[in-house]
């Protein structure tokens, strides 16, 4: 019999932006009231100097770590994040939170419009990854903190991370952008309007307004397969799966008959339940518009920044290849900023960002506690 | 990718660094040098190393190291934006000596230089009566399977900053772990240099 997990996480709301205030997006429209959805592990000490901001992924969401009321599985990051793990919760106080756009409590495309008292739908304002880090600003200030430790985050919880030491330099005292890129390349933006097209082609999605009937659960599906080709590598597919067969009651021509196959099925069935269409719509297309160059040259981006970086990369990830993170090194190289990057050796793909804990965990912690104890290198 | 340095080779390095200084170690191993390099130097440190086993322990002890290979160059460095730059058991190493410590001397006003010495007597023994390549203390592989890539000797050293307009500042000899001065290019099993451009 399985134990019954301890209680150690709980999803709490902070609704700002109220009408007047709302919060002025990057793309000059308004989005007010906003709330975030967020989880907190471990104290935040006195000098409230011991705060870490995790930036979750595409379909990732503000429970990280630790088992909620009826939870029979952990956070996504809990490898990670807990007592005694690589983000020690003993020392740490963690912060993570779904971020606008998202359908995992924030608001989103799929919370209530105000104005019509009518789910959003497509009358959400386009978001980018910059209005997802201004908004977890201002819970950043709602939980009095002048400066995070950290920051931390893998894939576009990466581009957070980079947003993070371009926009509030002066907010953190370290970054760890892990597996991610300074702006979407063709390629990347190409595997996101597939997806994106395949729920848009689905004849539920209804130019977004399906709320209250049946969900575009194909199309979305479909879309999450795509991303998932994309997380995995060749090897990790091959060990994995091979060329195993399924065994099947009823055997259908086109049936999932490899084992991959239904693996995919079963990751974008799984999805449907616990994401939102026209929130991938959404957060795929800021993914997309990421840039943070944008006009600016590659060695003014980081001049600003004072903080200690600690850049990961993995060697088997060909969606966000380590030529890309080590673009952002160049980056702090020209500027002078304190930094470490290592590109670990895994055979997961870009997942390993996830998977591959051991090595992660282990720069991680190493490097929050140089941080911590204040920077041993001179000057 | 170094070689199990001796103590006193970094004491060496260490008299040569100045206090607070910026330093780049390229090639920096498990970070031994650059560790009391802060420690007794406050020295503001970054390393180059290419293994990532090397990378781990480097970050476990604090310090800041990009997991690169040098052969690629330092082209993202500004001239003259350390003030020293070293290349300690790594210039024999690498690929392109010629072009690797160019780009030393075009980041650091300062460039040290350490490497093992081919033609130590030892080696000159083992080659001219044993007919074998040598393996010594401090080219301590064999063949098949060293680091070393180019072999060099304390006098084709020298000769090569003349041609190249390099200027040696100071200079160093180690044998048995024992700083030497006499016949270095027959006696010292490592040399230290000191050099600006």
């Amino acid at each position: 019999m399985l134990e019954k997990p301890l209680e150690t996480a709980e999803t709490k709301y902070f609704t700002f932006a109220h009408p007047p205030d709302d919060l002025k997006l990057e793309y000059g429209e308004k989005l007010g009231p906003i709330t975030l959805a967020y989880e907190t592990y471990g104290e935040l000490n006195q000098q409230k100097s011991n705060a870490i901001l995790v930036a979750h992924a595409l379909s990732g969401d503000a429970h990280a770590a630790g088992f909620r009321k009826g939870d029979v599985t952990p956070g996504w990051w809990d490898n990670l994040i807990g007592p005694g793990k690589g983000i020690d919760t003993n020392k740490y106080f963690v912060i993570c939170s779904n971020v606008i756009g998202g359908c995992r409590g924030s608001t989103g495309p799929s919370s209530l419009n105000p104005k019509t008292m009518q789910p959003y739908g497509l009358d959400f304002p386009i978001i980018t990854i910059g209005d997802m880090v201004n908004a977890q600003r201002h819970l950043i200030d709602h939980l009095g903190i002048e400066r995070l430790l950290t920051v931390i985050g893998g894939s576009m919880g990466g581009m957070q991370v980079l947003q993070w030491m371009v926009s509030y330099p002066d907010r953190i005292r370290s970054a760890i952008p892990i597996a991610t890129t300074m702006k979407h390349t063709p390629q990347q933006i190409a595997f996101n309007e597939v997806g994106r097209q395949a729920i848009m082609a689905d004849p539920n999605w209804k130019k977004g307004r399906y709320y209250g009937s049946a969900a575009p659960a194909k199309g979305l599906a479909v879309a999450r397969m795509i991303g998932h080709i994309t997380y995995m590598s060749d090897v990790s597919m091959a060990k994995k799966f091979g060329r195993k067969i399924r065994t099947e009651k009823e055997p259908r021509k086109f049936g999932a008959e490899f084992e991959v196959e239904g693996y995919l099925h079963y990751r974008g069935d799984n999805f449907v339940q616990r994401f939102d269409a026209n929130s991938y719509l959404y957060i795929t297309k800021a993914i997309d518009y990421f840039n943070i160059l944008n006009g600016t040259n590659l060695s003014d981006i980081f001049k600003d920044l004072k903080a200690k970086v600690l850049v990961i990369a993995f060697k088997s990830d060909w969606l966000y290849p380590a030529y890309q993170s080590q673009e952002i090194v160049k980056a702090c190289k020209l500027a002078g900023v304190d930094a470490t990057y290592c590109e670990i050796n895994s055979t997961y793909g870009h997942d390993a960002f996830l998977l591959e804990i051991e090595e992660e965990a282990d720069l991680i912690e190493h490097f929050l506690s140089t941080v911590s104890n204040g920077n041993r290198n001179g000057g | 990718m170094s070689q199990q340095p001796t103590k006193i080779e970094h004491q060496v390095i260490m008299n040569w660094i100045e206090q607070a200084a910026s330093v780049l170690d390229l090639g920096c191993g498990d970070g031994e040098l650059l560790t009391r390099l802060i420690e007794e130097k406050q020295v503001r440190a970054q390393g180059i190393e290419i293994s990532e086993q090397s990378i781990h322990r480097c970050v476990a002890q604090g310090l800041s190291v990009f997991q690169e290979d040098i052969d690629t160059g330092l082209a993202e460095y500004a001239d003259k934006s350390f003030d020293y730059v070293i290349l300690n058991q790594t210039f024999q190493q690498v690929k392109k000596p010629d072009f690797v410590l160019e780009e030393a001397l075009r980041v650091g006003k300062k460039t040290i230089v350490g490497f093992p010495n081919f033609v130590h007597y030892k080696a000159r023994f083992q080659l001219f009566f044993r007919g074998k390549v040598p393996v010594t203390p401090s080219l301590p592989y064999e063949w098949y399977d060293t680091p070393n890539l180019h072999f060099l000797s304390i006098a084709d050293f020298r000769e090569y900053c003349k041609k190249r307009d390099i200027t040696i500042e100071q200079s160093a000899f180690v044998a048995k772990n024992k700083k030497i001065r006499l016949l270095p290019n027959l006696l010292a099993e490592i040399g230290l240099f000191l050099l600006t451009k």
